[in-house]
């Protein structure tokens, strides 16, 4: 009874197994940790979506290449359009939301499919095709009403840097959208297997870090392109 | 997995810990989803405020930006600062060490060059220099 009692705040305490030295806590710093020291390697779900998250990561730094081109070749526009002229700024915020509910969606879907509520995440995924496919249509739209305009990516080195960035990140959307119903066919034919899981959560990763990616582009390219 | 495992391993990026319980976790999005819906609305309503110094809006804007992108992480992508988590904070803070290196390094170095090297303008390109040969 007292050592229960003693062991109660102890448990609360998140304990920390690569927390070594002499100021480790009691349970901290042993080697039988999963994933270090004598105790095994990690699930496979945690060396999966470890290797994803990096595999997203090189993606972003990659994103940040392409956000430097159009940073540097901003001021480029050959006498052409500049951003504050073409941008369409209703367009922007209509496309941020869908964007943005699109991934609140995919969330509810990975929460629901880990409660094994199948409708609900059929649902929920698709809600987020849905929305995604939003958000596709209207950059589509953008796309070919600035071409129409005799805005294309020929035009100036500002507009090829703008249709490089902002239509790379489409063209991950995209990807997402058929990454998306593979993962609702696989869910609906297989059912809730090991493996299936970890492409749900690989997918969901990738969709929200899609969404991080468009924070980045309609502040740098859109909202801070219509100051100048 | 009972919790007295869970303290002794890692965390997926994504994954939540210690959280079965689906009414928690939409507790968490929800949050997600207004801070982001605020920083956004923020983002586009400061554009055309006229109460903000006009020097100040760009700053502004990355503020908001940064702040939004923390939001996704914490909320969406559930990375936290606890020990399961080490591992993708740390490759997380790699990443942003290249993205800032990649991106501040080419805005700055390209803004000098060009401060630097931009050809006087009165020059004529009827009067060259240098002889050419062809």
């Amino acid at each position: 009874m007292t050592d229960a009692l003693a062991l109660q705040p102890q448990a609360r305490v998140r304990t920390d197994p690569n927390h070594l030295g002499h100021h480790a806590r009691a349970g901290e710093g042993h080697a039988k940790a999963t994933g270090r020291g004598t105790g095994g390697p990690s699930s496979k779900r945690i060396i999966v979506g470890y290797g994803f998250w990096i595999f997203l990561l090189s993606d972003i730094v990659m994103f940040a290449a392409f956000f430097s081109a159009y940073a540097v070749l901003q001021t480029g526009t050959a006498g052409g359009p500049t951003g504050a002229e073409l941008f369409d700024l209703q367009n922007v915020a209509l496309e941020t939301g869908f964007l943005l509910i699109s991934s609140f969606v995919c969330g509810v879907a990975g929460l629901a499919l880990a409660a094994k509520r199948h409708l609900i995440f059929q649902a929920g995924m698709a809600l987020t095709f849905l929305f995604g496919a939003a958000f596709l249509l209207l950059e589509a739209r953008e796309f070919l009403d600035l071409v129409d305009r005799g805005a294309g990516p020929t035009r100036s080195a500002f507009l090829s840097a703008f249709f490089t960035l902002v239509g790379c990140h489409g063209l991950h959307v995209s990807a997402g959208l058929l990454w998306l119903l593979t993962m609702m066919a696989q869910v609906a034919t297989k059912g809730i297997r090991p493996e299936i899981l970890r492409r749900v959560l690989c997918f969901s990763l990738f969709w929200h870090a899609l969404d991080i990616v468009w924070v980045a582009v309609f502040t740098v390219v859109y909202l801070m392109g219509s100051i100048a | 997995m009972s919790l007295e495992d869970r303290h002794h391993t890692d965390t997926a990026p994504g994954d939540e810990y210690g959280e079965e319980d689906i009414a928690k976790g939409l507790r968490g999005y929800f949050i997600g989803l207004v801070l982001a819906s605020l920083l956004t609305v923020a983002s586009f309503a400061i554009l055309h405020a006229h109460f903000v110094w006009a020097p100040a809006i760009p700053v502004a804007l990355l503020v908001f930006a940064i702040a939004q992108m923390g939001v996704h992480l914490v909320f969406f992508l559930h990375i936290t600062t606890g020990p399961d988590n080490t591992n993708n904070v740390m490759a997380l803070a790699f990443g942003v060490l290249i993205v800032v290196l990649l991106f501040g390094g080419s805005v700055w170095i390209m803004n000098n060059m060009n401060r630097n090297m931009m050809p006087p303008m009165s020059a004529s390109p009827q009067a060259p220099a240098m002889p050419m040969h062809h």
